[in-house]
């Protein structure tokens, strides 16, 4: 099984075997890397995070406990790589912004009845840039929440161990970006 | 039933997979009646099907090589370690050939002599080395081209090359008793006993 795989992958590379590491790039780089981009929303950068994450993996395997997931200390490696270059890049009332409940989402725009994209087209490049948008669109916080959930299907606790942060607040943003997104996406 | 906010909470919880049955009911039993909850709902679920839907995110295909390049580079030490470990066999051929082409064999075909440690207050007896009674040898004791009796006793092992250990005494032995005939097996000793002190090295 890939799992087992895995798992002696990782106890090799503890051991000091190098190559055993490749293995696990290979497996874990896919969803890293949409993790990443999610977050920040350019493929280049996002690659580049990626790299990063897995460089630091290696570096600091030894704290890895194997009696966890080893995704979600991985991703944890890796979103909070992400968290520091957006905040690098964006000033903070910005990435720590809330949405209010209810209808207060002036942060976004209106779109244009003609800027809708066929109902067919789910897959098409087109229609993927646009929902990347409009999840730019969102404050970091909920980037993060929404990328770890809807990339590997994580659950709540599972996102609350990686940006420790509470449960409940994971569940609030959960359900405000899932707000925020339905009336972005509705049209598509 | 608050269609803004009770309703909507419900199908949140729902999609997230924590909505108690009684209020599974109660929200299946309001979609029936209301029609804009029912649009919310849809939405909602295409929303997340937008967003988890299987998009053609994949890193370039140099990404493993980049990372592999970019990892800091093993020691010397771990190098050499690993593979020795991931080889132990080959690691033990190549020890054995080069003992077969050094000196260790020119040696051994030389040196016919009775061979054994001085000055520990042995005895010998034509070619047998003996220990005797009342004596303790703290450590191993090696004896080349000569049989051992021991009456006495040695803490350590007993190591005999081309000879035989007599066992007709009342003397003790704590360690082991290695009889070694061959010049092969000999070799092999000698191999097994370096590849134990590399890894005691590695192990440290
Ligand atoms: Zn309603």
């Amino acid at each position: 099984m890939i799992e087992e795989k895995i798992v002696k992958s990782i106890k090799l590379v503890k051991k000091g075997d190098q190559s055993a590491f490749e293995e696990i790039v290979e497996h874990f780089q896919g969803k890293v890397f949409a993790i990443c981009f999610r977050m920040v929303g350019n493929k280049h950068e996002a690659e580049d995070i990626a790299q990063e994450a897995f460089i630091r993996a290696y570096i600091n395997i030894q704290s890895y406990d194997e009696n966890r997931k080893f995704a979600t200390w991985l991703y944890r490696i890796a979103t909070n790589l992400a968290i520091d270059r957006m905040r690098k890049k964006k000033p903070d009332y910005y990435l720590d912004a809330e949405i209010q409940g209810g209808e207060g989402l002036t942060l976004y725009s209106q779109i244009p009845d003609d800027n809708r994209l066929p109902e067919d087209e789910v897959e098409s490049l087109e229609t993927q840039s646009y929902i990347q948008k409009e999840i730019m669109a969102l404050p970091a916080k909920y980037r993060s929440i929404i990328a770890l959930r809807f990339i590997d299907e994580l659950s709540l606790k599972e996102i609350s161990e990686i940006l420790e942060i509470p449960v409940g607040t994971v569940k609030t943003r959960i359900h405000r970006g899932r707000e925020a997104l339905r009336k972005k996406l509705r049209n598509v | 039933m608050n269609c803004n906010e009770e309703v909507v909470e419900l199908m949140h919880q729902y999609l997230d997979g924590d909505l108690a049955s009684n209020d599974e009911e109660k929200l299946r039993s309001h979609l029936n009646s209301c029609e804009d909850c029912q649009q919310h709902f849809r939405e909602l679920k295409q929303t997340v099907a937008l967003v988890t839907a299987n998009i053609d995110l994949q890193p370039s295909q140099d990404f493993t090589m980049k990372v592999m390049n970019g990892l800091p580079k093993e020691t010397k030490r771990t190098t050499v370690k690993r593979w020795v470990r991931v080889h132990p066999l080959l690691t033990a051929a190549a020890i054995f050939f080069i003992f077969m082409s050094s000196s260790l064999l020119t040696t051994w075909n030389q040196d016919h002599a009775l061979t054994y440690p001085k000055g520990m207050n042995l005895v010998v007896e034509n070619d047998t080395v003996i220990v005797p009674e009342g004596i303790i040898i703290h450590e191993d004791l090696e004896v080349k081209n000569g049989n051992v009796r021991v009456d006495g006793a040695v803490e350590g092992d007993v190591i005999i090359i081309n000879g035989e250990h007599l066992t007709a005494s009342a003397g003790s032995v704590t360690g082991e008793i290695k009889q070694v005939d061959e010049v092969f097996s000999w070799l092999w000793y000698k191999i097994k006993e370096m590849t134990a002190e590399v890894f005691d090295v590695f192990d440290e």
